[in-house]
């Protein structure tokens, strides 16, 4: 008996119609949990670095974690995976919502699609019945929309449907998979489905999940939910309130975006926009937020009410998590009721929030700048909000300069030429950033902006405070109830952390203790994208719920696997390395773990390097960032050092050895 | 007939639709806590407390199991509350052949909450952090009589099985007997 996950994988072949039930390996589970770690496994297999992201051999995977549908409260994540048209890489986006434990209800682990329809069809999985059906009269219509259509049409309320919109079917690079207020946004998933000629997969289940020790799996769910509630009653104080507390930054929420309006950049990345937030802002913004809003919400078995349904006047309602809030608004210069508005359509159509208004201001930027010109931009209104309307839809239809920009900025940069990729100034790996531009740089996040294979900060970086608290008593009483650390000396690094002086960044936290942190902090995300949890209730806030010493308890109780601290560790870096493999495989190499050049101001090229060098040490990588053959075979990925020495990405020491004898 | 004053305890679960945030952890540790073993399995297919949700038209209720009935009512009632349509028989707690509701979902038998027996307070409730559902109890006195339903149903059957003028004959004679 399996316990926790279900044991079996929807496999669907969209260019023959073939679907089949697969078993899977049990052995794959205790190595790679589930989630990301079992779908980087499939990649790695099935998917070769020849393979185009727009290939039908690509494989498109619709992942729950591993213990999604448990009672472990607030793992419900989906984790889509994919070979991304953006960077080239291996992508791989969570969302939340309710998608996930339904798939795992109706009696699978991952729904693994590969080849193209030769027209647009939908997925409906009802517990051992599954078709694929005619979405024809689908074409063209908004996300959230085809989601409602397809559950009236199946007489199913409870059916949950994830789809992509019209910039998916058009394979915009940076088009999301969306379901209700939650999405895989980053990577390009939706092109990926669009490509497929597949809009939407919709579920629905009425099997059990049993986990293995069920009083113990109780127990431990009832101690994260009392030290939820404590939580909420006792947020952290010293920081701002959307990092104060648990779950996603509280956008919804938090109508104070003093931190945000006055630190993130506006436009294209640009302007730092100092005492903007002014009381007649904040009153009125307060307001539009609080018009629209109906109510917060939440994820499927969550407390933390991230999210908010919003109606906008002669606007269908939509719903919206986290800082999508803002990019809009600030890409646009615009006010909040703008951001809100075109963030409607922009969710119908299923584009990324942080990518999309960035390549809308990127064109706006071009055309100011006299590298786009006026016919470029034919019927493009004047006014600012009109100009963003009238992009969002040539890009998400591909007309004209929208056919360009839709393959965001680093792509349409190369395209357009005459100096514009100087105006694509804020990518990693091809693929757009938050809009942060600082001033002195942060060794900790130097190194999860260089080395993340995830794309998003949001998704690496959490549980180590931001930034120093200015007072050594705060930090102390910081420190006292910090049980999430992995080892004690994390508290010592954060208590002699100051914010001037000696032990001030950028040379402290020293390279030693920055490669600490970054290790831990990444591991931590790549055990949640593993279990299926959300980030918001683990590896983002400050003191979580979930952390290492409490997991190891929840896959032994749950999933029935003998678990320990040491023993999880090693898991979480046997995929984290394997998805490194995938991406050396397809190229990546040092030379693209860079931040953007204007992140920081002040930058130091010869503690970047030392950085970069020593945390490629602790990693088990060499000095190009691949993994050694060494530490591959340490962590029995011993086929992916055979496959490095035949395609000679590392050198084949044996041979050596023997021509040597 | 005999009637004695009692006190009963009345357990009721109050419902505020406007926090409940649709996360359906009720759902979840209903389903856990009624499998077998207990906490074993979760299924809220199985849940004797469903949250009956349209998050686009701001709706969601969640009900509790109630009676099993064979059959359905002779009409069916829709609410319209404040703008917002529920769904037909929103608020029933019946299992009824109307609906999906609170039936096993392999062998179809009716699902009804016990309030979970044994626990301090019913799991939905405690796992309902968002106090969307508050447990409360009182104490009530009540005179207890027979159940005039199950009074006739006693003599439906008695009618059923002897015919009906045996058991008038036969209660005749009794009340003659009593008396005299």
């Amino acid at each position: 008996m399996r316990y926790a996950e279900t044991g079996f994988n929807l496999e669907i072949d969209l260019t023959l119609g073939n679907i089949e039930r697969v078993a899977t390996d049990p052995a794959d589970t205790e190595l790679y949990l589930g989630g990301l770690g079992t779908n980087a496994k499939i990649l790695w297999e099935r998917v070769p670095p020849e393979v185009k992201p727009f290939s039908p051999d690509n494989l498109l995977i619709f992942s729950a974690g591993l213990l999604c549908g448990t009672p472990a409260i607030g793992c419900n994540r989906t984790i889509v995976s994919t070979i991304s048209p953006q960077t080239e890489l291996m992508a791989f986006s969570m969302m939340g919502g309710f998608w996930a434990p339904e798939l795992k209800y109706a009696g699978y682990d991952k729904v693994i699609v590969r080849g193209k329809s030769p027209k647009l069809v939908y997925l409906w999985i009802n517990n051992d019945k599954v078709e694929i059906r005619d979405a024809s009269h689908l074409k063209g219509k908004g996300a959230i929309e085809t989601a409602g259509i397809i559950k009236k049409e199946l007489d199913q309320p409870k059916a949950q449907v994830t789809s992509i919109g019209l910039a998916g079917e058009n394979r915009v690079f940076f088009a999301s998979v969306e379901q209700g207020k939650s999405s895989a946004s980053r990577g390009g998933m939706g092109a990926v489905m669009g490509d497929k000629g597949l809009k939407a997969i919709a579920v629905r289940g009425t099997k059990d999940i049993n986990v293995a020790k069920p009083a113990e799996f109780m127990e431990l769910c009832g101690e994260v939910l009392e030290y939820i509630k404590w939580r909420n009653e006792n947020p952290i104080p010293g920081v701002m309130p959307i990092l104060a507390g648990l779950g996603s930054p509280q956008e919804m929420k938090i109508h104070d975006e003093k931190w945000h309006t006055e630190n993130f950049m506006w436009g294209n990345s640009r302007t730092r926009r100092k005492g903007f937030w002014t009381e007649d802002i904040a009153n009125s913004w307060t307001k539009t937020m609080k018009d629209a809003q109906t109510r917060l919400i939440s994820c499927y078995n969550c407390p933390m009410k991230c999210g908010a349904t919003l109606t906008l006047p002669d606007m269908p309602t939509y719903m919206m998590k986290c800082f999508s809030k803002l990019t809009y608004t600030m890409a646009a210069m615009s006010d909040l009721d703008f951001g809100l508005k075109i963030a409607q359509k922009a969710t119908e159509y299923g584009v990324d929030g942080f990518s999309a208004p960035q390549v809308m201001a990127f064109a706006l930027e071009l055309y100011e700048n006299g590298i786009l010109k006026r016919e470029d931009f034919p019927g493009m209104p004047e006014d600012n909000e009109g100009r963003f309307y009238w992009l969002l839809d040539a890009i998400v239809k591909r007309e004209g300069i929208g056919d360009i920009l839709a393959d965001g900025t680093y792509w349409a940069a190369k395209k357009i030429g005459a100096g514009a990729e100087e105006y694509a100034h804020n990518n990693i790996k091809k693929h757009e950033q938050l809009p942060l531009k600082l001033s002195m740089l942060n060794p900790i996040y130097f190194l999860m902006y260089s080395t993340g294979e995830k794309i998003n900060i949001t998704q690496i970086e959490g549980q180590f405070p931001q930034a120093p608290f200015p007072k050594r008593e705060h930090r102390e009483a910081f420190v006292k109830d910090w049980f999430q650390v992995p080892d004690e000396k994390f508290k010592q690094y954060f208590l002699d952390w100051e914010l001037r002086g000696e032990n001030s960044i950028p040379y402290y936290p020293t390279a030693e203790m920055t490669c600490d942190i970054v290790d831990w902090q990444e591991r931590m995300h790549y055990i949640d994208d593993a279990l299926g949890m959300c980030a918001g209730l683990s590896s983002f806030p400050l003191k979580p719920p979930y952390h290492i010493h409490n997991y190891p308890k929840f896959i032994s109780a749950g999933a029935g696997i003998d678990m320990d601290e040491e023993k999880l560790t090693n898991a979480a870096k046997r995929y984290r390395t394997l998805v490194r493999a995938v991406n050396v495989r397809r190229g990546m190499r040092r030379k693209d773990e860079k931040p953007p050049k204007n992140h920081w101001k002040k930058r130091f090229p010869e503690l970047e390097t030392k950085l970069l060098d020593e945390y490629y040490k602790l990693k088990g990588w060499n000095n190009d960032g691949i993994p050694t053959e060494e530490s591959l075979n340490e962590l029995g990925l011993n086929y992916v050092s055979e496959d490095f020495i035949k395609r000679k990405i590392l050198p084949d020491t044996k041979s050596q050895n023997n021509s040597t004898e | 007939m005999d009637s004695e004053k009692k006190r009963k305890t009345i357990k009721t679960i109050k419902i505020d639709v406007d926090k409940c945030n649709g996360c359906r952890s009720c759902e979840v540790i209903c389903s856990a806590f009624h499998a077998l073993p207990k906490y074993s399995s979760n299924n809220p297919a199985r849940a004797r407390i469903r949250v009956i949700c349209d998050p686009l038209a701001d709706i969601y209720v969640p009900v509790y199991a109630g009676e099993y009935t064979p059959a359905e009512c002779a009409g069916r009632d829709k609410y319209i509350i404040d703008g917002k349509e529920y769904e037909e028989c929103a608020f029933c707690r019946a299992s009824c052949p109307s609906r999906e509701e609170f039936k096993e979902p392999d062998s179809g038998l009716p699902l009804k909450c016990d309030m979970c027996e044994g626990e301090d307070e019913p799991l939905c409730v405690k796992w309902c952090i968002t106090d969307a559902l508050i447990y409360e109890e009182k104490e009530e006195e009540i005179e207890e009589m027979p159940d005039q339903n199950d009074l006739e149903i006693g003599l439906k059957a008695l009618a059923d099985k002897y015919g009906l003028e045996q058991v008038i004959d036969t209660v005749t004679r009794i009340s003659y007997n009593s008396v005299a």
